[in-house]
């Protein structure tokens, strides 16, 4: 009960949600809870709460999204915040502004909080230095997607009870995903065993050096696996020469029910979208209502940034 | 001009291999006339013009092997008069300047150019390079003979490097010929493409694409396969790797001639210092390991390592104020070499002597010139310095146009007290 009242006290000094490395346990765990009150409000017929009435939120994506922009958007629009989704594709970035003057021009519009995502990597933490709102990071470069990796953990949590002591096994483009990095800090934060398979060029550099074993035989990666995260392989990985062809990588890395076979037999299925179906995982598992929580991630989506939209919106 | 008479000072020359208490006297036409111990105050003539060192460090103005000047073209990051007061405050008496300017240094028209400003708006003795190859492609190779005649010191396509290996080693082969001194940047550039720090746990951490080590160590092996076939003058300008070290290190002992260069950045930095995308840590070649580092350090003690370069690449502030992959490349350095050398002796890493010679007689015998030494009859190109003055790096208070430097706020231990150029007190701290 003590531990309890202490974590409770622990308050969220930082104002930026630049990535899972810079998050603390008791703050993950906070993230969590509030998400999971938001869960039930998301199914009600009245959606709406006047949490962050009277807030800005700009939504900054430098890098075509679909479901993480609509997400944050609606997640905003949800809690009563003011949100306003720019258009890069004609702004003056386009005309060869900087991403610093960019901000300060933002900012002086007073938002409360900036969401970003940049191809670049540090893009965040660059905003975050010289904007006085709160910073959240949507997904930079190859680096960090810290929604998409607490979404993944509510889910989990949702369906098996908690995340510690469970095995997961992480598949596919290792090495140019973000999505990757944050589930491999944040499992391993949250006390689980995490397995990363891909063919050695998707592998990169020391990736064990963030507490992972890593796999290139996909049925030993999977061995008794609690949970199975697909990638999505990009299509022009194959021009670089990462791979042979699509089917290769097929026979040896998609997901088909002979490889899941290897795990669990109440293993869950989970994929960050968009998904290439016969590419990277079997159209038939994607599917199945029973292994596969696809969909759920997304719903659970929008709970997860409502609860960071709550927490890291600036104090005034 | 009288005769200066120098008195009192630690004296190093390591192409003399001295080191001795004395002093030194400068003649009227700004040459060493004597040096040494025999130099005293009790044997100078009546109302000499004397100046006191008080027990301080006297050695060669330094040699700096890989500078880059704004002009033509970057005038804003730094221009001749600018690029001489940060050198001179840092005792450094001559460079090479890189030809990566704009229009790039590839024909004899733009000697006479740089011959002239750096006459007209510097104080240090400049030595111009010129590019390996027209506009630095890769492709067509420069008029070495005829540039060489015009005062080009050496060939290096500077921040770039020649990947056709036939027009390598034709190049090679002709310079062998024209006794041109050849210096390359190992930078594979397939392998480096989109490289933004070294390749390695950090560039995971941070999802910035990595430069492998084989970038370089490839490029290496290639140059000494074809120097065993063409025997020019061959430098490799910097390395960074360990394993480059290990490649050197064999060729060196199967009798192969050729010198090698580092940055001070690569030796006194690692990765981790590149720390939450601090840009003014992105450098070329990259900041790699501490293994890397140490191995560096090791082939400078070992004589492996002829040079030691400041690496001089000054970029304005807008130009680094942008994410890691869009930030310009390079840092700020030519006054703080000699500083940061010192902490390599401070911290007994390296011997005084050796890494005197490393920044002034060494790069001067690589270029052939009469530079780096206290030889009587030389110009007395001399720097003074406090050994053991401790002060801390304020990127304000630095010379240079540009403030980019990789060690704001670090503490250092030396500090540059005079600088003298042919003679005349060009410098001096407060």
């Amino acid at each position: 009960m003590a531990i309890i009242k202490k974590l409770k006290a622990i308050k969220i000094e930082q104002n930026h949600l630049l990535g899972i490395q810079n998050l603390s346990f008791s703050q993950i765990n906070d993230i969590l809870k509030q998400a999971k009150t938001f869960i039930t409000l998301n199914k009600s017929s009245s959606k709406k709460m006047d949490i962050l009435r009277g807030k800005t939120q700009i939504n900054l994506f430098f890098e075509p999204s679909t479901r993480t922009q609509s997400s944050f958007e609606l997640a905003g629009k949800r809690l009563g915040a003011d949100v306003m989704s720019m258009n890069i594709v004609n702004s003056a970035i386009k005309k060869g502004e900087t991403l610093i003057d960019t901000a300060m021009t933002l900012n002086a519009m007073h938002p409360d909080i900036i969401v970003i995502r940049h191809q670049d990597s540090g893009a965040p933490n660059l905003l975050s230095q010289k904007v006085n709102c709160s910073v959240i990071n949507a997904g930079d470069g190859r680096r960090e997607h810290p929604t998409q990796a607490l979404l993944d953990a509510l889910t989990i949590i949702n369906r098996k009870g908690k995340v510690e002591g469970l095995k997961i096994a992480i598949c596919g483009d290792i090495l140019h995903s973000r999505v990757a990095r944050s589930n491999i800090y944040l499992m391993n934060l949250l006390g689980a065993e995490v397995n990363v398979v891909a063919p050695k060029t998707l592998l990169p550099h020391s990736i064990e050096r963030l507490g992972v074993k890593a796999y290139t035989d996909m049925k030993k990666g999977l061995d008794k696996c609690d949970i199975v995260m697909m990638l999505r392989l990009q299509n022009e990985r194959m021009q670089g020469s990462f791979l042979p062809s699509a089917r290769e990588y097929y026979e040896y890395f998609g997901l088909t029910p002979d490889k899941l076979k290897m795990a669990k037999k109440d293993a869950l299925i989970m994929h960050p979208g968009p998904m290439n179906r016969g590419v990277e995982i079997d159209t038939n598992l994607a599917d199945d209502i029973n292994r596969s929580v696809i969909r759920e991630q997304v719903e659970l989506g929008v709970a997860v940034r409502m609860a960071c939209l709550k927490i890291f919106c600036k104090k005034t | 001009m009288r005769d200066k008479y120098l008195i009192n000072a630690r004296i190093i020359d390591p192409k003399n291999d001295l080191d001795e208490m004395g002093g030194l006297i400068i003649d009227s036409k700004g040459l060493i006339k004597a040096v040494g111990k025999k130099v005293s105050n009790g044997n100078l003539p009546a109302g000499a013009s004397k100046i006191d060192l008080k027990k301080q460090l006297l050695i060669p103005g330094l040699v700096d092997m890989r500078v880059f000047v704004g002009e033509p073209g970057y005038e804003y990051k730094e221009n001749f008069r600018t690029l001489s007061n940060a050198a001179l405050s840092g005792g450094v008496t001559s460079v090479v300047s890189m030809p990566n300017t704009s229009p790039v240094i590839d024909n004899v028209s733009m000697v006479d150019f740089l011959k002239r400003r750096g006459r007209d708006k510097s104080r240090i003795n400049i030595f111009p390079a010129a590019t390996l190859t027209k506009n630095t492609e890769g492709k067509q190779m420069t008029e070495f003979g005829l540039l060489k005649r015009k005062g080009i010191i050496g060939f290096t396509d500077g921040i770039k490097t020649v990947q056709d290996p036939q027009v390598m080693a034709r190049i090679m082969n002709l310079a062998s010929q024209s006794e041109a001194l050849i210096m390359q940047h190992a930078e594979d550039n397939i392998l480096s493409k989109n490289g933004l720090i070294n390749e390695g746990e950090i560039s995971t951490r941070l999802g910035l694409q990595g430069i492998p080590f084989l970038a370089e160590k490839i490029i290496v092996e290639r140059d000494l396969a074809f120097l065993e076939e063409y025997f020019c003058r061959y430098h490799i300008s910097q390395v960074s790797s360990e394993k480059t070290i290990s490649v050197i290190r064999r060729a060196k002992k199967e009798g192969k001639v050729f010198t090698t260069g580092v940055s001070i950045n690569n030796l006194s930095l690692n990765e981790n210092d590149i720390g939450d995308f601090r840009t003014f840590l992105k450098l070329s070649p990259p900041l790699r390991t501490e293994n890397d580092r140490k191995a560096l350090v090791q082939a400078v003690n070992d004589g492996i390592i002829d040079v030691i370069v400041s690496d001089h690449k000054p970029q304005d502030e807008e130009s680094k104020r942008l994410t890691f992959a869009q930030a310009a490349t390079g840092a700020s350095g030519v006054e703080t070499l000699l500083p940061l050398a010192l902490e390599l002796f401070h911290n007994k890493s390296i011997k005084l002597k050796r890494l005197i010679s490393s920044i002034t007689s060494n790069p001067a015998k690589i270029l052939g010139v009469n530079k780096g030494n206290l030889d009587k009859g030389s110009d007395a190109d001399l720097c003074i310095v406090d050994l053991d003055k401790k002060w801390t790096v304020d990127k304000d208070k630095l010379k240079s146009k540009s403030k980019n430097t990789p060690i704001e706020n670090r503490k250092l231990q030396g500090q540059v007290l005079k600088t003298f150029v042919k003679g005349e007190l060009a410098y001096e701290g407060i």
